[in-house]
C-alpha cells in the first residue's frame, strides 16, 4: 500500500500469541492465536471501525497499539515512527499523543479518587503545566463532554453508567491525544445514553480534530461512526473498506454473514428477508483452523480454502478482502469500469 | 385472598406492584403493571435497565423473597391466582406450567453439576420417570436445540460449554417439562450475532412446536420487532405504552417510545449524520419524578400546560387495543408523530 501523507497510525503483520503452559517449568504446550498478523493503516482525522465477534481478537488489536501488552511479531508505526520496541521512558511522552477508552465505566474508574483527581492524573503523570492550573483545565474538559464542572470534588458512584463514560472520556481528552483507541465505548450503557455518547465522540471529533480507532461488535454503532471499517475473524483482518461499500456491498461471506444476522427493527423485515444462518460457533483460536479460518462455518468453503490460506486483495478502490471466492463479485464486473478493480 | 373471577386470558397481570423497602426509601420497580397474554402469542417487554421489566418476571415465576419484597395486585395463570397463593404451590408450576430463560447462563447454572443432572433434576421433579428415561429425554431436548453429539455432551460441566452452547442448553432445561409459559429475560444479550441469530429462530421454531405464550424481555428493538406480536413498553416500573409490534413501531404514540427509535443506529436506513438521544437519564426508582416519570426527559412536556409534572397520566386506549400514558390528546400525539418525528426517523 502507498504511503499516505497524512497517515498517523500504520499496523503491519501484527501478532500476539498468548503462551499457554503447564506444570512446574511452565513448559509451552501452545498458543492461543489472538491477534495473527493484522495489517491497516489509519489516516488523520478518521474513523477507523474494527467489528467482529468476541474472541476475534479486536480488544488484543486496540491493547496492542497503545502497547499496553508486547506484540509476538510485527510493528506498529505511530507518526512516522516505529513505537514496537519503544522503551517505556522513551513510550512515555508519546502517550498524551495516544489514548484509550475503556468498555466498562465501573471498573476503569479508581472509586477511591474524585473525578478531578482521575481528569487531572494525566497532567501530574506527564508533568504538564497548565496556565490556569490544573483544576481549571480539568473543569473546562468536564464542561467540554458534558459535565458539570462542579462535579469536580465527586466521586465516581456518584454517577450513572453514562456520565461515568463521559469521565473517562474528559480523562482521555486531557492531553489533547491526537489517536483515540475506544473499546466498545457505548456496549456498557442504555440505548438512550449511548446515542448521547456517540453524538459526544463525534462532536469532540470534529471540535479537536481527533483520530479514532473504535472497537465494537455493535455493527450499526460502527457504521454510525466509521468512515472505513475493518472485520476481524478469529486474530485476522478478513476485510476493510470504505463505510458504504462495506456495508453495501459485503465482499467477505462472513461480513454478509454478520450483517444478515442483525436483527432489524422493522416488523416488515420479519418475512422475505434473506438470512445466512452461520452453523456453530466460532472456532477456538487455540486450534485455528488452517488457511482460510472461516471455513469450517462457509457455505462456499472449498477444497481450496483448507488448503490455501487467502490474502487481502484489493477489489475495488480501497476495499480489501480475504477470501478466494469474494460475495458481490458480478455487481462489481458489471458497475466498475475495467479500471480500479484491481490493484 | 382476591375474589375477582379467573380471566379467559392464559396469562394475566392485574395492578401488579412490586416494592422493595431499603434503607434510602421505598424501590418501587413495578408500580401499578397490567397486560395478559395468550398461548402461542409472544410480548416483548423493551425498557432501559431499572424500569422494572426483569422484577416483573421474577413476580410472574414467584422468585422474590416475600421477607424484603412487598407483592401487591394480581397475577392470574390459566385460572389460578399466583400472589396469594402458598409458596408450595406456586413452587409446583414453576418448571411445569412456567419456565424462565435467564440472561446469563453461567451463573444461572450450577457449577458442579453436569448439564445433563441439572436437565435431569427438573424433569424427574415433575414426571416419575427413571433416571435412565430422564437422561434420555436430556439427550433429546440437548439434541432439538441443536447442541452437537448430545449424548457425549450431556455428560459435561456448564463451563466446558461456549457461551451460545450454554444459552442453547439453559433453554433446553427450560423446556424439558413443556412449559405452557415461557419467559427469557435478555436470552441473547450476552450472544454474538450470529449465534444470536441461530438462538432468536430456535426460539421461535420451539414456540410454534409447542404453542406456549412467549415473554421475551430486552432492550434490543430489533429482537422484539423480530419475534413479538405485542409490545409492552416500561418506563420507571410503569407500562408507558402497549400495541401490537406494528402499532409500536409504525405508530407509536408515546414521546419515550419516539426517544427509543431515535437513539438507534439503523442498518436498515441509509447512514444518518447524527442519532435523535433522548436527554437526561433514566430517573430513580426511589424518588420518581412528580407526574409523569418521563417528564424530566420529554421533549413535549410543555405541552401539557403542567400536567405532565403535577399529575400521573393514566394508560388509556388510543385505538384498537393500542394503549398509552401520555397527557397529551391522542389526536395531539399522533399529529406530533407524522409531522415531527417519523418524517426526522425516516431522512436523517
Amino acid at each position: 500500500m502507498s504511503e499516505h501523507p497524512d497517515m498517523l497510525l500504520s499496523v503491519k503483520d501484527l501478532s500476539k500469541h498468548f503462551p499457554i503452559t503447564t506444570g512446574l517449568l511452565k513448559r509451552q504446550v501452545g498458543a492461543v492465536k489472538a491477534v495473527d498478523g493484522v495489517s491497516f493503516d489509519v489516516v488523520k482525522g478518521e474513523t477507523l471501525g474494527v467489528v467482529g465477534e468476541s474472541g476475534c481478537g479486536k480488544t488484543t488489536t486496540g491493547r496492542l497499539i497503545t502497547r499496553l501488552i508486547e506484540p509476538t511479531a510485527g510493528k506498529v508505526v505511530f507518526e512516522g515512527e516505529d513505537i514496537t520496541h519503544m522503551s517505556q521512558s522513551r513510550l512515555r511522552p508519546l502517550r498524551r499523543d495516544m489514548q484509550m477508552i475503556f468498555q466498562d465505566p465501573y471498573s476503569s474508574l479508581n472509586p477511591r479518587h474524585t473525578v478531578g483527581t482521575i481528569v487531572g492524573a494525566p497532567f501530574r503523570i506527564q508533568g504538564i503545566k497548565t496556565e490556569h492550573g490544573i483544576k481549571r483545565a480539568v473543569q473546562d474538559i468536564l464542561s467540554l463532554v458534558g459535565l458539570n464542572p462542579e462535579h469536580y470534588n465527586r466521586y465516581p458512584h456518584e454517577f450513572s453508567g453514562g456520565q461515568r463514560q463521559r469521565i473517562g472520556i474528559a480523562r482521555t481528552l486531557a492531553l489533547k491525544p491526537k489517536l483515540i483507541i475506544a473499546d466498545e465505548p457505548v456496549s456498557a450503557l442504555d440505548v438512550s445514553i449511548q446515542a448521547q455518547v456517540v453524538n459526544l465522540l463525534e462532536d469532540l471529533q470534529n471540535e479537536l480534530g481527533l483520530t479514532y480507532v473504535v472497537i465494537a461488535h455493535d455493527l450499526s454503532v460502527v457504521r454510525h461512526i466509521s468512515d472505513r471499517v475493518a472485520v476481524m475473524y478469529l486474530g485476522k483482518v478478513v476485510e476493510i473498506g470504505g463505510r458504504k461499500s462495506l456495508y453495501s456491498s459485503p465482499l467477505h461471506p462472513y461480513t454478509n454473514a454478520l450483517l444478515s444476522a442483525v436483527p432489524i427493527p422493522d416488523p416488515a423485515n420479519r418475512t422475505g428477508r434473506e438470512r445466512i444462518r452461520l452453523q456453530g460457533d466460532v472456532p477456538s483460536p487455540l486450534n485455528p483452523p488452517p488457511a482460510c479460518r472461516f471455513h469450517t462455518r462457509c457455505w462456499k468453503a472449498q477444497e481450496v480454502c483448507k488448503t490455501v490460506e487467502p490474502v487481502l486483495t484489493e477489489l475495488a478502490s480501497g476495499h480489501q478482502v480475504a477470501c478466494h471466492f469474494p460475495e458481490n463479485m458480478p455487481v462489481l464486473e458489471t458497475t466498475a469500469p475495467a479500471e480500479n478493480t484491481t490493484a | 385472598m382476591t375474589v375477582s373471577p379467573a380471566t379467559d386470558a392464559f396469562l394475566e397481570l392485574r395492578d401488579l406492584r412490586i416494592h422493595f423497602p431499603t434503607d434510602d426509601g421505598l424501590v418501587k420497580s413495578v408500580d401499578g403493571l397490567s397486560y395478559r397474554l395468550d398461548r402461542g402469542k409472544t410480548l416483548g417487554i423493551v425498557g432501559e435497565s431499572g424500569s422494572g421489566k426483569s422484577v416483573t418476571s421474577l413476580g410472574v415465576l414467584g422468585l422474590h423473597n416475600r421477607r424484603n419484597a412487598q407483592v401487591s395486585g394480581e397475577i392470574w395463570l390459566d385460572g389460578l391466582e399466583l400472589v396469594s397463593a402458598p409458596e408450595d404451590v406456586v413452587r409446583g408450576l414453576r418448571g411445569k406450567k412456567m419456565a424462565m430463560i435467564f440472561q446469563d447462563p453461567l451463573s444461572a447454572m450450577h457449577p458442579y453439576y453436569t448439564i445433563g443432572n441439572q436437565i435431569i433434576e427438573a424433569y424427574r421433579i415433575h414426571n416419575k420417570v427413571s433416571k435412565s428415561v430422564a437422561r434420555k429425554h436430556a439427550i433429546d431436548m440437548l439434541g432439538r436445540v441443536g447442541i452437537p453429539q448430545p449424548d457425549r455432551r450431556v455428560d459435561d460441566y456448564p463451563h466446558e460449554f461456549s457461551g451460545g452452547m450454554r444459552q442453547r442448553a439453559m433453554i433446553a432445561m427450560a423446556l424439558s417439562c413443556d412449559p405452557e409459559l415461557l419467559i427469557a429475560d435478555e436470552p441473547t444479550t450476552a450472544l454474538d450475532v450470529t449465534v444470536q441469530a441461530q438462538i432468536l429462530d430456535l426460539m421461535r421454531d420451539l414456540q410454534r412446536e409447542f404453542d406456549s405464550a412467549l415473554i421475551i424481555i430486552t432492550h434490543d428493538l430489533g429482537v422484539v420487532a423480530e419475534l413479538s406480536d405485542d409490545i409492552l413498553v416500561m418506563y420507571g416500573g410503569k407500562c408507558i405504552e402497549y400495541g401490537s409490534t406494528d402499532d409500536i413501531f409504525y405508530n407509536p404514540e408515546h414521546p419515550y417510545t419516539w426517544g427509543l427509535l431515535g437513539s438507534m443506529p439503523r442498518l436498515d436506513r441509509e447512514p444518518t449524520d447524527r442519532l435523535q438521544p433522548i436527554k437526561g437519564t433514566p430517573p430513580s426508582l426511589i424518588n420518581v419524578p412528580p407526574g409523569c416519570a418521563f417528564s424530566p426527559r420529554c421533549p413535549y412536556g410543555s405541552r401539557t400546560g403542567g400536567l405532565s409534572t403535577g399529575e400521573v397520566p393514566e394508560l388509556t386506549e388510543s385505538r384498537g387495543g393500542h394503549k398509552v400514558r401520555c397527557h397529551m390528546p391522542p389526536a395531539e400525539r399522533r399529529s406530533i408523530w407524522e409531522s415531527d418525528v417519523k418524517p426526522m426517523l425516516e431522512t436523517t
